[in-house]
């Protein structure tokens, strides 16, 4: 058994040893707003908070979360989450959308530790997160508009 | 990305096999409005609207379904039907605009599903009796169909109003979702309505708006998924879970053509929740409870494969045969005039070959199906391009009719063509899968991004040589441009219409489209023959005919002495939507004015689709290399701008899209074994990479055409330009990162 807490709630698991936390995020729990996307952390759509920090989930192990505080799309809250989420919504940043919970939780950590970025703050925090819709120009707009909206 | 080619001027009614199978009631409407020259196609879909609505299962108690793509319900919720699959590329606001423009709706009101699959009510009007979304055709072959379907139900309610009360249908008028007699002061919310307007005959005729009327069409009208889409809510074909589902992935051969010998399951049916392991067509398909359990399974099993009848070529044995081949005269695609004899006493003659690899579509969410076969038929939630194809070939392998087999359109990751697979790729396999365990359990099949970047249907390599000619006062002359490549339609359903004499339209397009005023033309093809399946990549063959044509003739009006700017213009006089562009790109970039050093500029202008693009790249060169594009303009002509923004979006995508490949990407085979395999190695463009986009609209009247493709052919040849002018290198095979010129 694997006991996880997850947006809040513990739960108790029966799961393979190696079953990454994505798996058993969309599998077993039913949190589907994480998405797969590569499987390697290369692309970033699988981006959970664990312990507040932006964690590529497909490459962690549930058994290594253990204790942990887990928390996905569906649960995500706080200042920067609300300025984020309103943020690309007024733009329209998103197109196809599969890769937006990764690029929403990584851009609510970027705020959360850097409450101005800079393009190139932005830059650094959000290339591991892939677009092949390429909605950067709104993303990087976006995440300066919750920038502005956190301090307003 | 079917194209244009499928004669976008030919309505669909004329194709005998639509017409037959009407009762004969609706092909005497057809008849008559087509005598009336009114409404034509649509005219069809309106009449007898609720009947059709209510057999498509789009219409639920209490609902008022004047016709196929429209349904309002007692709280004045508007729900318009979308036909056509949204990827990402905006079809659910976009045409839910058309229709909430004519029924004069509040934006609030108005919400988005995918209609089901159903090609005589539900087919892109462009293509004939097929239901599929490609060749940027969305908006524009539903330009007039949605509107009319607004406009239909708008009248049902202003008749339905005017008996409630008593009053001329011509007093009242309709403004945001409220229906207003103004002399007695008496207001209705179009629930109030629905009940009576459900029990009226819809009109035949009804009367369009006049573009200087419009409230929506030509405004930013914000996405009405962009909510759903930043907080983890939307429901992809992956997402879907029903009782008892099973996960399935499935081993498919190392090499192109390989067929499978034999498997040992001992090992992967060890593996904790793998639930069964099958043969099917396409490979050996393990399956499990939940993807980690099936993909534990795969990893485990052990395959033997005949490779004797696969692909063994390497690329580069591929396009050294292709090189050959160059040598000798194709098939012709266009001739105009004789570029053998006026290349022989030109001034200047110029010849340059380019080169293009296999490129896969990689997009974010991986290939999925969802199937359930059931004693009524079978149900497939998948995103699906062709939905009608894909519920025949469904149909076909569980011996159903297909109208037992629903398709329901889920909302899909991104696709650029991918899911649009004449093959049926994703839902054969599934449904095969679902078959092979006896329909037992509900079967969710999920590529890897692995399956995705080496399992085929790639963009095909292409080989070409161009050779032009200049006079003495340095005017082009002649132009001779020779493609060599696979065929994307050879074998499918679609190679009827579209391949003529030889030529597989979407091999040429681009290149026999050549806007240029240019004495002596010819373009011709030799389509080859390899193993590897291919199919259209976001813009299809414009995506390697711009690239050759707009950077040949770069170094052509370098030859001639030329700015390139002038240079086209000059030869654009026939083309003015394509000067239009070009002009517009150039004046917004400060084409000519002084750059920063170390930068430079390139332009690149080209038509897809009907639709009409310029960009102006600005670069950078390090002197180790490192190339970055700094800013794109891009001046795009595409009819009426139904949505600016969405405009601009597809722009700002098309080009993110297409510098990503032209900078990184290619799908190479060793043996004819793909050597990529993920992300690590198929480099997907990053945002530090993005460059600043400015976008600018040509402000026009001409019927709409479609922006989800046309972005992305100018954007190779516009970094080509530039880069060019920065290095001294012309880079004429694809991509950049093969010459050392790697990205920032």
């Amino acid at each position: 058994m694997v006991k996880l807490t997850v947006n809040g709630e513990e739960r108790a698991l029966d799961i393979a040893e190696d079953t990454p936390l994505l798996w058993v995020l969309r599998d077993e729990l039913g949190l589907t707003g994480t998405k797969f996307g590569c499987g390697m952390a290369l692309c970033g759509a699988c981006t959970v908070h664990v312990d507040g920090v932006p964690t590529r989930s497909c490459v962690t192990a549930a058994v290594d979360v253990e204790g942990s505080d887990i928390t996905t799309i569906e649960a995500v809250s706080g200042k920067a989450a609300v300025a984020v989420q309103a943020a690309w919504e007024q733009l329209d940043v998103v197109q196809c959308g599969y890769c937006q919970s990764g690029q929403v939780m990584s851009a609510i950590g970027l705020l959360t530790e850097n409450p101005r970025p800079s393009d190139q703050d932005i830059d650094a925090a959000m290339s591991g997160n892939v677009c092949r819709c390429a909605t950067y120009v709104r993303i990087r707009a976006a995440v300066h508009e919750a920038a502005r909206l956190m301090e307003g | 990305m079917l194209a244009r080619h499928l004669d976008s001027k030919q309505p669909a009614m004329l194709n005998p096999t639509v017409s037959s199978a009407l009762p004969a009631s609706r092909r005497q409407f057809l008849k008559a409005s087509a005598a009336a020259g009114a409404g034509l196609v649509i005219g069809f879909f309106l009449t007898g609207g609720n009947k059709l609505a209510r057999s498509a299962e789009t219409a639920s108690t209490g609902d008022f379904a004047p016709n196929a793509f429209v349904r309002i319900a007692p709280d004045s919720s508007v729900t318009v039907l979308i036909k056509h699959i949204e990827f990402g590329q905006g079809t659910f606001t976009g045409l839910a605009t058309l229709v909430a423009e004519e029924l004069d709706a509040d934006w609030s009101q108005i919400r988005a599903e995918h209609a089901p699959a159903d090609a005589s009510l539900y087919n892109n009007l462009h293509w004939g009796a097929v239901q599929g979304t490609g060749g940027s055709s969305s908006i524009a072959n539903s330009y007039e169909q949605l509107r009319r379907a607004g406009a239909t139900a708008r009248a049902l309610l202003v008749t339905s109003a005017a008996d409630l009360w008593g009053v001329p249908a011509g007093d009242i008028t309709v403004e945001r979702g409220v229906v207003t007699h103004r002399a007695s002061g008496r207001q209705a919310a179009f629930g109030d309505l629905v009940e009576r307007a459900a029990a009226l005959e819809a009109p035949v005729e009804v009367t369009l708006k006049q573009p200087q009327d419009f409230t929506l069409i030509g405004t930013p009208v914000p996405r009405l998924d962009s909510r759903i889409k930043s907080r983890g809510q939307a429901v992809y074909t992956i997402d879907k879970s029903l009782l008892g589902m099973l996960t399935a992935v499935i081993a498919r051969p190392p090499v192109f053509g390989a067929t499978l010998v034999s498997f040992d399951d001992s090992a992967a049916r060890a593996v904790k929740g793998v639930t069964d392991v099958v043969a099917v067509p396409q490979g050996v398909a393990v399956l499990g409870r939940g993807f980690w359990a099936a993909k534990s399974g795969r990893d485990a099993l052990q395959v033997t494969w005949d490779e004797s009848t696969g692909e063994t070529r390497g690329s580069e044995q591929i396009m050294a045969e292709y090189r050959q081949l160059a040598q000798q005269p194709g098939a012709i695609a266009r001739q105009d005039g004789n570029a053998e004899a006026a290349l022989a006493t030109a001034a200047q003659v110029l010849e340059a070959d380019y080169e293009y690899p296999f490129l896969a579509h990689a997009p974010m969410e991986p290939l999925d199906c969802v199937v359930q076969i059931g004693e009524a038929g079978c149900d497939i939630w998948a995103g699906s391009q062709i939905p009608t194809v894909d519920q025949g070939a469904a149909a076909h392998i569980l011996g159903l009719e297909p109208q037992q087999v629903r398709v329901h359109t889920q909302l899909a990751g991104g696709s650029f063509g991918r899911r649009a697979t004449p093959q049926a790729d994703m839902v054969s396999e599934a449904v095969s899968i679902a078959k092979a365990i006896g329909g037992r359990a509900p079967v969710r099949l999920i590529w890897t991004r692995e399956d995705d970047i080496q399992g085929g249907r790639y963009r095909p390599m292409y080989f070409h040589r161009l050779r032009a000619g200049l006079d003495a006062e340095g005017r082009l002359v002649a132009w001779q441009h020779r493609i060599v490549g696979q065929s994307i339609l050879r074998g499918t359903p679609f190679a009827e219409a579209l391949i003529k004499n030889g030529i597989d339209q979407t091999s040429v397009e681009g290149a026999n489209t050549l806007p240029y005023a240019i004495p002596n033309v010819t373009v011709d093809l030799h389509t080859t023959d390899v193993k590897v399946p291919v199919l259209w990549w976001r813009s299809v063959g414009s995506t390697h005919t711009a690239y050759s044509a707009e950077v040949f003739i770069d170094e052509l009006a370098e030859a001639a002495g030329r700015d390139p700017v002038e240079f086209r213009l000059e030869m654009l006089a026939g083309h003015p939507r394509h000067a239009g562009v070009l002009k517009l790109a150039a004046e917004k970039a400060g084409w000519g004015s002084p750059l920063a050093p170390g930068r430079a500029r390139g332009v690149a202008v080209h038509e897809s689709f009907n639709t009409y693009v310029a960009e102006v790249a600005e670069v950078s060169v390090a002197e180790n290399g490192t190339i970055k594009v700094e800013k794109v303009v891009c001046a795009v002509d595409c009819g009426v701008a139904v949505n600016p923004d969405q405009v601009k979006a597809q722009m700002e995508g098309g080009i993110g899209y297409g510098l990503g490949a032209v900078l990184h990407n290619a799908v190479t085979l060793a043996d004819g074994r793909v050597e990529q395999s993920n992300f690590h190695d198929y480099l997907p463009l990053r945002i530090n990479e993005m460059p600043e986009v400015e976008v600018h609209i040509v402000p026009s009247a001409e019927p709409p055409t479609g922006v989800g493709e046309p972005g992305v052919p100018p954007i190779g040849p516009a970094v080509a330009n530039a880069v060019y002018r920065a290095t001294g290198r012309r880079i004429r095979s694809l991509p950049f990162a093969k010459h050392g010129l790697s990205a920032a």
